[in-house]
């Protein structure tokens, strides 16, 4: 059995992971491994087979296929070893894990550990949508693979689930394969993209946007025949016809290797509770990316990386690690907050804010931060919409004590 | 027609069941087909069931049913260990929740004793909360069964149907059979699709369409009630979460609802018993899930917060009787096997040697073979060495080494052997239940591509 020894292994070479290897190196850092599970390294933007990636980090706009090849050509120009084909397999210790490889089985072994591997969109198991199992239900990833990646067409007439970025884009690529799209459905009231990304996927296409449904049921038996969708004001249901169904959207970290590690998840996003110098709670262990909020965007997930990559400099040249931290309480109304815990007295936040999404639509929102009996901070955010990323600038850590807990608070004030 | 086109046994339906008896009738000197109308051995109520390797101890002592899971229990251990089914001798705990479920177990450990399981008795609620810290507040006593064990329950059928057709058995799948005749001779020809078969024995081992092979020959002593049964895979990071098989107290309302390891690393919640029409409403549906939730929660709380992975459900072939209805027709040469329930699997191997010594009754000559080649098959379970961790195999073949589905680690070695096997892989369904491919949490966001390319490719048809 082989060990590999580094200063810095990154498991995960997708943007985030990418962008914290190029920083590494940047910074002087001598060894750094990214290890990669897939084939190629580059993540999800490889079958995202789209423009709009690279506005916030590479200050350029391309198609997803072209951003992952820019990564995995600086990360080489850079020296990192970049290992794909490798499947980290489980830990002996925080810094030593074992990888598996068409190679054979590998240790590996180094002084920090960026865990950096993404997130997923939930299929429709995990949704609990109840009816048969035929063939034609997928995510958007799978759809891609499929589309993107193998060039196999999916099915001739498909219903979009979710109508968040991913779902609008998720229409482009059905349309790009030959099918058709019956419907976008979302069990919201309103869609949760950007009215240009609607005109240029569901508008031009004619495809219709039903708000307040949600899929109750799969029907068919080998191929998918209908879905059946329940209004979620009056309980009406109806059938669309299709043969596909695509689930977007609904994101989950892939926490598994954090789990196993254990290190400490939030409750609430199931991410490894990271703080603000995006340590886990395994003293040489960072997690970055949309590993730890899921999902941003590339930009934002490669930007995490970079800033991850400053604090794992820090830290090997003898810099701290966090002795206590303290959970961020979040109102029912929000879904998670991440950075989600404090180490009080460190001010460090990725680029200077928290990043939360709401669990539901709000009116004229206001955000608060609360210790004890104190209000930290007050800002008025308008209109809350889920899936739609929400900051909260970090100001009010300056003036927290180290013992109390911090709530984040949501109230729609009349005035 | 020459007697070489006569085949001297044709077993209906390649369940756990009809395969167990292909395998048993080809160790010995005959000519015999399986024969299926699905496109896959074990593709149908024996691919969904809760996976358990029963040793028998609640059932009624009197019924066939029990001595079939008592002696299957101990065949189907002895095989698994030689041909590679994965095995995890968990034990059982029965909690009861309630008094009138409390007062129940005395009687369960006194039958437990009769059918010869000596070991079963009850635990105090002391020990049994030390054993299983998670599961929730309130349960009043249990019981203990330390030898029930779960089991692959996709690998039996496979092993059975693989060795039969590696010593000579014909296997024939999606042939579902549409009529019967009965030739001068007193033989049967049964009409498929694309072909006739001729055959001397029947044995009607069509699970779910075993009553209307049985009325196609003149017979009514049972009729298919389907039972449903739904379940939900919950993550393999709930595994934690669970140390023994949680059985509930049998009540006169049913065998009720259980929580229980996955020898794929899962946990499992379920069944419910549903008596249907339909023989295809294979589909779950929003009040039997809400229903096993709603169970879920008093018996381990903290399973709910876990992610699902999946949510399936099966038929059970129920009739309108409580035991087996196996009967032989001697004159007839006709063998039926019915009214198999979820203790199919358990009892699978032994109801095969019942099947041949009925058949001997009815006249059929078994002469053993010189030669019986034995199998080894993929591991499938966690507990066992798998592919990817081994070092050795990779070296061999780095295709050990590629992960495709990275959520149950399944390599490309493992799939592409799938392809290649006596009886191959030849949908995405049939792919998973050889390897595991595209069962985990992903549900196919990652691999669903590429193993379909895969399925599709030169090295599969190669």
């Amino acid at each position: 059995m082989n060990t590999h020894s580094a200063d810095v292994l990154i498991i995960g070479a997708g943007p985030s992971g990418l962008a914290a290897a190029i920083e590494l190196k940047r910074l002087g850092v001598d060894h750094v491994i990214a290890a990669d599970r897939e084939q190629q390294a580059g993540g999800i933007p490889r079958h995202s087979d789209h423009i709009g990636f690279g506005t916030r980090d590479l200050h350029r706009f391309i198609s997803g296929p072209a951003y992952a090849a820019r990564y995995v050509r600086m990360a080489q120009q850079a020296g990192v070893e970049l290992y794909t084909e490798t499947t980290i397999t489980g830990w002996e210790s925080p810094d030593h894990l074992l990888a598996t490889s068409p190679q054979g089985r590998t240790n590996l072994e180094a002084k920090a550990v960026l865990l950096a591997t993404g997130c997923r969109e939930r299929p429709r198991a995990a949704r609990m949508i109840s009816g048969s199992r035929p063939q034609g239900v997928m995510t958007t990833g799978m759809l891609q693979n499929f589309v993107y990646v193998k060039h196999q067409a999916v099915g001739k007439r498909a219903v979009v689930v979710g109508a968040d970025h991913v779902g609008f884009s998720a229409i482009l690529t059905l349309k790009h394969s030959g099918a058709e799209v019956a419907a976008l459905v979302t069990d919201l009231a309103q869609h949760q993209s950007y009215f240009q990304y609607k005109l240029i996927s569901a508008d031009r296409y004619r495809v219709p946007v039903y708000t307040n449904v949600r899929v109750t049921r799969i029907i068919g038996q080998k191929r998918v025949e209908a879905v059946e969708l329940t209004d979620v004001r009056d309980g009406s249901v109806r059938q669309i016809e299709c043969d596909t169904v695509v689930f977007t959207g609904d994101w989950i970290p892939d926490y598994e290797l954090a789990f196993y590690g254990g290190a400490a998840l939030d409750p609430h996003s199931k991410s490894p509770a990271v703080n603000g110098r995006l340590q886990t709670s395994i003293r040489g262990v960072f997690a970055a990316g949309n590993l730890i909020h899921a999902a941003e965007t590339a930009d934002v997930a490669a930007l995490s990386g970079r800033y991850a990559a400053r604090q794992i400099a820090d830290y090997l040249r003898g810099g701290s690690w966090a002795s206590q931290s303290l959970p961020i309480q979040i109102d029912e109304a929000l879904a998670w907050i991440s950075p989600a815990v404090i180490d009080p007295g460190d001010l460090n936040v990725p680029h200077g804010h928290f990043i939360l999404r709401a669990a539901r639509l709000i009116d004229n929102a206001t955000l608060e931060v609360w210790q004890a009996d104190r209000c930290l901070l007050r800002r008025w955010y308008g209109k809350l919409v889920p899936n739609l990323p929400i900051y909260l600038p970090e100001r009010w850590l300056e003036s927290i004590n180290a013992g109390d807990p911090i709530r984040v608070e949501v109230h729609a004030y009349h005035h | 027609m020459s007697m070489a086109d006569v085949y001297d046994v044709a077993v209906i339906g390649a369940g756990v069941v009809g395969a167990a008896v292909a395998r048993e009738l080809a160790q010995y000197d005959l000519r015999c087909i399986l024969i299926e109308a699905g496109e896959d051995v074990g593709a149908a109520t024996s691919k969904a069931n809760t996976a358990i390797l029963h040793t028998g101890f609640d059932g009624k002592p009197s019924y066939l049913e029990t001595r079939m899971v008592k002696r299957g229990n101990q065949l189907l251990n002895a095989y698994s260990a030689e041909v590679g089914i994965p095995i995890e001798r968990l034990g059982a705990l029965l909690v009861a929740w309630d008094q009138d479920q409390l007062d129940a177990l005395a009687h369960i450990v006194e039958v437990a004793h009769e059918n010869g399981s000596p070991d079963v008795g009850q635990i105090s609620v002391d020990e049994l909360y030390r054993r299983e810290p998670h599961i929730g507040q309130g349960a009043l006593g249990a019981i203990e069964v330390p030898r029930e064990a779960i089991i692959c329950p996709f690998t039996p059928p496979l092993a059975y149907a693989t060795q039969a057709v590696i010593n000579g058995v014909t296997l024939r799948l999606n042939s579902p059979v549409t009529s019967i005749e009965r030739t001068p001779e007193g033989d049967y020809r049964l009409a498929c699709p694309n072909e006739t078969i001729t055959c001397r024995y029947l044995v009607n081992a069509a699970g779910l369409y075993s009553d209307v092979i049985n009325r196609m020959l003149g017979y009514d002593e049972f009729g298919v009630i389907p039972r449903r049964g739904q379940l939900i895979v919950f993550d393999k990071m709930a595994r934690g979460l669970v140390n023994h098989i949680l059985l509930p107290v049998p009540t006169k309302m049913g065998k009720g609802v259980l929580i229980s390891p996955t020898v794929f690393g899962n946990v499992m919640l379920g069944p419910t018993a549903e008596n249907l029409n339909d023989k295809t409403a294979t589909e779950t549906t929003a009040d039997g899930i809400a229903m096993l939730l709603d169970k879920g929660r008093r018996i381990l709380p903290s399973l709910l917060d876990e992610e699902v992975t999946a949510m399936y459900s099966g038929l059970r072939a129920s009739t309108q009787h409580d035991d087996l209805q196996i009967y032989l027709h001697e004159e007839a040469r006709y063998l039926c096997l019915g009214g198999i329930r979820s203790t199919g699997l358990s009892g699978s191997m032994a109801i095969a040697e019942y099947a041949l010594d009925l058949l001997g009754q009815a006249g059929l000559k078994q002469q053993r073979k010189a030669e019986f080649k034995s199998i080894q098959m993929p591991n499938l379970g966690e507990a066992f060495p798998r592919p990817y961790q081994s070092d050795d195999l990779i070296h061999q073949n780095p295709d050990y080494g590629r992960i495709v589905c990275h959520c149950e680690r399944v390599t490309r070695g493992e799939i592409l052997d799938a392809l290649h096997t006596p009886i191959p892989a030849c949908s995405p369904d049939s792919l998973r239940r050889r390897t595991r491919a595209q069962m985990g949490r992903c549900q196919g966001f990652y691999c669903a591509a590429e193993v379909s390319a895969l399925l599709a490719s030169k090295e599969a048809r190669s």
